[in-house]
């Protein structure tokens, strides 16, 4: 069925001790959709990224204000579990950032910190993230290699594996693709495209032209603020806000 | 514009050989302090030397206390130290709250790495000989070498774990591990090739002090070996210290047989540190 909200996003500011970075945010992500969101560098985008998987709170002076809902439950209440959150709505960072570990070591350490030691199962586990991120065919042979062999691109869906080991529910993406070649950026995009079956995928980008590709949703962040969020080819093709035409049409940023 | 140029091009070659002066001055200076140990510590050195105590005649007297001594007291000293100096500096990097207090410590322990050594070895002497009442035992040895080296190992396992690219404790957390889990399996892992780096350098700085551990009162002339922590000691470096103090000159050979094996030691533990940095620095 589609439709279904997974993350409802109520009224949200944010604030880096006294500067306000996100002012009065409210969408709703929708389940197994691709949600793009585009704008100029430091609209606010990424911040707005790492507030759903309160990844802000890393930050000193960060504060956040208003609510978001993941699958109809608060997840800025003084109760909620950060670890089992993130186990749940996973990230993909800019930079491929893999560990300077071994590529299955990379893969296996969510699962392994979560408490799979059982061999045959976390090998299993390893098998399966490297399939779904269409890594495995290329690193099969060798998985007990450095993860710091492998090309940028191979990097980067290695990270991928490594956040789907654990099972998310949601994919969180921070401009995955923007330090990957073309070659690179495409099969990324592809695997996007495949991965919405069985994810909701928010992604963070710079190129307007990978939001029109792979996004079903698109959200335009300017400011700080969310100027307009709408299905994808209607942002394109007839946006509502004049900023938003600016922008796509590049008069801007 | 011709003449500006070669001016340029003059001062470019005045500094270069300025800086060769000052090189060679100290690559010849150095040259010829191992040439002078090398030779005269030759003299002396037979596998005998090893194996036997001092004497109150140079063709008798032997490094054996000495290297016992600094072997149980630098054994003791590693695990107290790496210890101590790796938890306080994960303390203060990874979870002490980023304030003016926090601040205050990390400016304090550079500045203890300042101090002389031997005030180190009044407070063994105040704190571990005589009010702990270890005597001038091995454990007080460790302990007060330990103190001494513990600001140069916090400030570089410090540094090492600064060193660690934040994006992998943000690829720990995202993934839903906690903060323990993300300084133990990925932030360490990291920086340990560095930490030990800068461990083994304080350790074989450690094995050539002399003045703390002979002001917190550590023997000079010992004719046996410790058996345990509690029994007392000399090193290697007192020893050698101890025969050029000796009024018969050739007790300066016997020194410098003492201090071609403190060289070796020192060129050994300083090539390890090199080898681990080359290894991983590779990868």
């Amino acid at each position: 069925m589609s439709n279904q909200k997974v993350l409802e996003i109520k009224n949200v500011d944010f604030f880096y001790d006294d500067f306000q970075a996100l002012e009065n945010i409210t969408m709703d992500v929708e389940k197994n959709k691709v949600t793009a969101l585009i704008g100029p560098s430091g609209c606010g985008k990424s911040t707005f990224l790492r507030t759903i998987n309160r990844m802000n709170d890393l930050i000193e002076g960060a504060r956040l204000e208003g609510d978001i809902l993941f699958d109809g439950e608060s997840i800025y209440q003084e109760n909620v579990d950060v670890v089992n959150l993130r186990k749940r709505i996973g990230m993909v960072f800019q930079q491929p950032n893999p560990f300077p570990k071994s590529i299955f070591e990379n893969v296996a350490y969510g699962p392994k910190i979560h408490g799979v030691t059982d061999k045959a199962e976390l090998e299993e586990i390893v098998v399966e993230s490297l399939k779904g991120a269409a890594l495995y065919d290329e690193v099969k042979d060798r998985l007990d290699t450095s993860a710091l062999s492998l090309s940028g691109g191979q990097q980067q869906r290695l990270c991928i594996a490594r956040a789907l080991a654990v099972k998310p529910e949601v994919l969180l993406m921070d401009e995955p693709a923007s330090a990957l070649d073309p070659v690179a950026t495409a099969k990324i995009e592809d695997l996007i495209e495949e991965l919405k079956d069985n994810y909701s995928i928010v992604i963070v980008t710079h190129s307007m032209q990978q939001a029109a590709r792979v996004s079903d949703l698109t959200g335009f962040f300017l400011m700080g603020e969310l100027v307009e969020y709408d299905k994808t080819n209607k942002i394109f093709e007839n946006p509502a806000d004049q900023r938003t035409e600016d922008y796509i049409t590049g008069r801007f940023g | 514009m011709a003449d500006l140029k070669k001016k340029r091009m003059l001062t470019d070659k005045i500094f270069k050989v300025i800086f060769l002066i000052f090189i060679s001055l100290g690559l010849v200076v150095l040259a010829a302090l191992i040439y002078d140990i090398v030779s005269k510590g030759m003299v002396m050195l037979d596998w005998e030397f090893f194996t036997r105590f001092d004497s109150r005649f140079p063709e008798k007297a032997g490094i054996k206390a000495g290297l016992f001594g600094t072997i149980y007291v630098i054994g003791l000293m590693i695990p107290i130290t790496f210890f101590v100096g790796t938890a306080t500096a994960i303390y203060l990097e990874e979870y002490a709250p980023k304030n003016k207090l926090t601040d205050l410590i990390k400016l304090n322990i550079a500045n203890l790495a300042g101090i002389p050594s031997i005030i180190y070895g009044m407070l063994g002497l105040g704190v571990f000989v005589r009010y702990l009442n270890m005597g001038r035992s091995v454990l007080a040895g460790a302990l007060t070498l330990s103190l001494l080296v513990l600001p140069v190992v916090i400030v570089s396992a410090q540094e090492a774990l600064k060193s660690v690219p934040d994006s992998l404790r943000n690829a720990s957390y995202a993934l839903g591990a906690n903060h323990w889990h993300t300084v133990y399996k990925v932030v360490l892992p990291s920086a340990l090739p560095s930490i030990l780096t800068g461990f083994i350098l304080a350790i074989s700085r450690a094995i050539g002090e002399t003045a703390p551990l002979i002001m917190m009162g550590a023997l000079t002339f010992v004719m046996f070996t410790p058996q345990g922590i509690m029994d007392s000691f000399t090193v290697i470096p007192i020893q050698i210290f101890n025969w050029t103090s000796l009024p018969k000159v050739e007790f300066e050979l016997v020194a410098a047989s003492g201090s071609l094996l403190l060289l070796i030691l020192l060129f050994i533990l300083n090539g390890l540190a090199t080898f681990i940095r080359y290894k991983y620095s590779r990868k």
